[in-house]
């Protein structure tokens, strides 16, 4: 989809939306870059990290085993456990991305958020002006914060105290309240809830959330619309 | 840290990886035409995993319990949500509350 026929579909309230969680990442971006340099690793890392690999979670988890002085090949397995969710996001939004080229920097833009944003539209061109303006945005967002907050060092090092840590689920529980309105959906959700919230304590990250796939054995496919309106 | 080549090998292994997974589904499924009902699987899985990112993230920290402003600011924000309130406001409304608790010594 080019450039020009995003922007054309997107509506303002959802480009305003898609700016929000963009400037959200920024600021988690600006404290990872400098928690990182803080914790005494050379800027080029956290900045490398966030272009290559692109995906939050996975690249605190790895600066924060390697500044501790522990393995990067501990932290590399840490981290491709956590972005191990990307298969299941991948299958699902495939269409949204697109054939082709596109695939390949479809890909690389796919995050929690832009999925989210996709999956809350009701027609393929909405989820995909979503899906590419979301992930655009969030890549840019996410390594231009990720460049000050490194070069600055300690200015925030603590999103906590802003409540960013509670914004990015509120995020995804807005994103995804619509498509929890299907019953089956919604019970396969709080089965998945319940196994990832148990499994936690044990698990290492990544794992319990994967582990929440299980769920999907709650689900029952493909009600017809006429027994679904009968169920309202 | 002292050992840049390892440092670099583990990113570009970590990048490979990641980026392997992403284009996994988009790949597979540009060779085979999915059904109708195996499409609406894929997005409920999806729709699982993203609800138990948000719970673990919600109400957990590393392996034990997140405290009590974060879980109450989502929730705040969720509340909020389901009410049909503006996404803007939801968001906000979560971060505020969570730091308003904090600002109150509520961990």
């Amino acid at each position: 989809m080019p450039m020009r026929s995003i922007w054309r579909t997107l509506d303002r309230g959802l480009a305003r939306d898609i700016g929000l969680v963009c400037l959200a990442d920024s600021v988690v971006g600006l404290s990872y870059g400098a928690i990182s340099v803080g914790g005494g690793l050379p800027l080029w890392v956290p900045i490398l990290l966030s272009i290559v690999v692109f995906a939050g979670a996975s690249q605190f988890l790895f600066v924060g085993i390697v500044a501790a002085g522990g393995s990067p090949i501990a932290a590399m397995a840490a981290g491709l456990l956590v972005n191990t969710r990307h298969i299941a996001f991948g299958l699902a939004v495939s269409d949204v991305i697109g054939s082709g080229w596109r695939r390949w920097p479809g890909s690389h833009l796919m995050t929690d958020e832009n999925v989210a944003f996709a999956m809350g539209q009701d027609e393929l061109k909405q989820r995909r002006a979503a899906y590419w303006a979301g992930g655009i945005g969030i890549f840019v967002c996410w390594n231009i914060g990720v460049v000050i907050g490194g070069l600055a060092g300690s200015v925030i090092t603590d999103t906590d105290v802003f409540g960013l840590d509670a914004a990015f689920p509120a995020v995804l529980l807005a994103l995804v309240l619509p498509a929890l309105r299907d019953r089956s959906t919604r019970t396969a959700a709080l089965a998945g809830v319940v196994i990832a919230l148990i499994a936690t304590p044990f698990l290492p990250a990544g794992l319990p959330v994967l582990l929440a796939l299980a769920g999907m054995l709650f689900y029952r496919a493909g009600k017809p619309a006429l027994e679904d309106a009968q169920n309202e | 840290m002292n050992n840049t080549p390892l440092v670099l090998v583990a990113i570009g292994v970590l990048a490979v990886g990641t980026f392997s997974m992403r284009i996994a589904g988009p790949a597979l499924r540009s060779r085979f035409e999915m059904p109708e009902r195996a499409q609406q699987f894929l997005a409920a899985a999806a729709i699982v995993l993203l609800t138990a990112l948000v719970a673990t993230s919600a109400l957990t920290e590393g392996h034990g319990p997140a405290g009590i402003a974060r879980p109450a600011g989502v929730l705040f924000g969720g509340i909020l949500a389901w009410r049909k309130a503006p996404f803007v406001l939801v968001v906000v409304a979560a971060a505020a509350t969570a730091a308003g608790l904090r600002l109150l010594g509520v961990p």
